[in-house]
């Protein structure tokens, strides 16, 4: 445990010493702040006009603004997440440092650990900064909480899911540029596995739909927590991180 | 305090290290000596437990590296070839880092890392980057992280690579005093750097101990006596008569026929071998007496195995 501590202290550090978790945060909070902004300026449009044409009546804020806000900022995790990940393993198998760190008293799994969740603690902060969105919705009079902390929880696992999958990938390759290329891809392809759901036959299309990143996340958006979702999220949290452990051992017998 | 017995690791179906066996005794300082790639590092790696070995097995203070390996990594400081250190952090947070990984505890840690930066000499840099360091600094830092936390033992890999001459000096100076303390392994391409730092030196080439033995012994081993180089002027055949009527000469031989000769003596003969020339008329131009350096046996023993390697295939 303090292992793991000083390993998660030293990972969080290097984040923000270096201009990683800058650079990261500040295009991630543009990108989601205009498609906050826009969602909302489309929806206070659709309110004046709903005023006098009775077929709009069942505009709500949930529909027209929140869960499409957690579905653009999931979009846009999807290319930050890589870079966030991509360094994690890459730059210590790169650099030699691996080799130092493990002559050093400590488990595979508290490196593991600290390093998963200073990153997971970089996407905290992050997609918490857009916690500011339900404030101004707050102040406008508008706001629905309850969706609000589903959202964000929805938020949290995908955001844990696509970490471990970076992480995983980043202990497979001493290049940074590769880790970051392959994570993309494979959340991409996790992304959009779920529209062969309705081409595929049956069984296997139910288990493309089942595997698919995205429809986890519409329940969250709408304010719904199924288990289900979570255990998805939860089981593949810890496939990857399972698969990093199995990684990196081989690595060390095959040299 | 290190025992090694019959380590072998493959990398596929490539033999890196075969059979390696040694011991190093409390207080030792093992000079760990091969050519480059004669499976040096790999060795290193095992004793560290960053690599399995494929067989045989690896104890220090008693405890199998790959069975115990926490507890193996609590004693050992390892300086890793190349010295990889996180770049983007300042000496001191590294030292920190370092101190906090190995459990040094809070209350100890400052006067730990103090003491090292110390000994190191790298208190004027203590809150400058890593990666902006010289060579030398980045060296020291280096030892400076391996001695944290005061291990027994100490791992040290070509410590003194690329370093220059006045470098070299303080860091062997400074493992030299580990003597008697600390059990240090240290590896080296460079033979006078064995001589100088180590108590006993195994070599290794190919992956394979070749010879294990304290410098002098070694030198000794090969020699087996004095030589003495000489180039006189005169007629060749009555030269290499006359060197060979000598009491005390075993066995003369001719050089590049520019009048050099090879003899091999069993005691002291220059001066009547200047006398004998002198009388006989010719010009003594050179008398040397060559003793075997580590470095002729180095390059002996890494030939023989070479040549032996050709006949098998």
């Amino acid at each position: 445990m303090r292992n793991f501590w000083t390993i998660f202290k030293r990972e969080l550090r290097v984040y923000f010493t270096s201009p990683i978790a800058y650079a990261i945060m500040v295009i991630f909070l543009v990108a989601a702040g205009y498609f906050f902004y826009n969602s909302l300026a489309y929806y206070s449009l659709l309110s004046f006009q709903a005023m006098r044409n009775p077929y709009l009546e069942n505009l709500n804020l949930v529909d027209m603004v929140l869960s499409p806000l957690f579905g653009n900022i999931s979009v846009v995790m999807l290319l930050m997440v890589p870079v966030l990940t991509m360094r994690l393993w890459s730059e210590e198998k790169k650099s030699g440092t691996l080799e130092l760190l493990f002559s050093y008293p400590v488990r595979d799994i508290e490196v593991l650990l600290g390093k998963y969740c200073a990153a997971l603690a970089v996407f905290m902060i992050m997609v918490g900064l857009t916690g500011f969105y339900q404030l101004v919705l707050w102040a406008l009079g508008q706001s629905a909480p309850g969706v609000a902390l589903s959202g964000y929880l929805g938020m949290l696992l995908l955001g844990a899911a696509f970490i471990a999958l970076g992480v995983f990938v980043s202990s497979l390759t001493e290049n940074q540029i590769v880790a970051a290329a392959v994570s993309f891809g494979v959340l991409l392809l996790f992304w959009v596995i779920g529209w062969s759901a309705s081409t595929v036959e049956a069984p296997l299309g139910r288990v493309f739909e089942y595997l698919s990143l995205v429809k986890h996340l519409v329940n969250f958006a709408k304010g719904v927590i199924d288990t289900a979702d979570v255990v998805y999220y939860l089981v593949m949290i810890f496939f990857f991180l399972f698969l990093t452990m199995r990684s990196l051992e081989s690595k060390r017998w095959r040299g | 305090m290190i025992e090694v017995e019959r380590v072998s690791k493959y990398f596929g179906p490539i033999p890196a290290v075969r059979e390696v066996t040694f011991r190093v005794n409390p207080g030792e300082i093992l000079g760990f000596l091969g050519p480059n790639g004669a499976g040096k590092t790999t060795t290193m790696r095992i004793l560290t437990g960053f690599y399995p070995p494929t067989g045989g097995s690896v104890r220090v203070a008693g405890l199998d590296v790959f069975e115990n390996s926490l507890a193996v990594r609590k004693k050992i400081g390892y300086l890793p070839e190349n010295v990889p250190l996180y770049g983007e952090m300042t000496v001191r947070d590294f030292l920190f880092f370092a101190a906090d990984i190995k459990g040094v505890g809070k209350a100890k840690r400052n006067e730990d890392v103090g003491r090292v930066m110390e000994v190191c000499r790298i208190e004027a840099v203590a809150g400058r980057y890593i990666k902006k360091l010289s060579k030398g600094f980045r060296q020291r830092v280096g030892l400076a992280q391996a001695l944290v936390g005061d291990p027994e033992v100490l791992i040290l890999d070509e410590p003194t690579i690329g370093l220059d001459p006045r470098q070299i000096n303080e860091i062997r100076s400074l493992i030299r005093s580990f003597a008697g303390e600390k059990t240090v392994i240290l590896s080296t391409h460079i033979l006078p750097e064995a001589s100088m730092t180590c108590q006993r030196v195994v070599i290794i080439n190919q992956g394979v101990v070749v010879a294990e033995d304290t410098p002098e012994n070694l030198g000794a081993r090969l020699s087996g006596g004095r030589r003495i180089k000489a180039r006189i002027e005169g007629p060749a055949d009555q030269v290499l008569a006359a060197l060979k009527r000598l009491s005390g000469v075993r066995a003369v031989t001719s050089g590049d026929g520019a009048g050099s000769y090879l003899l091999e003596v069993e005691e002291e003969i220059r001066p009547q071998l200047a006398a004998a020339v002198c009388k006989s008329g010719w010009d003594l131009y050179e008398m040397v007496q060559v003793s075997a350096t580590l470095e002729d046996v180095f390059l002996n023993l890494v030939t023989e195995e070479k040549t032996e390697v050709q006949d098998h295939a």
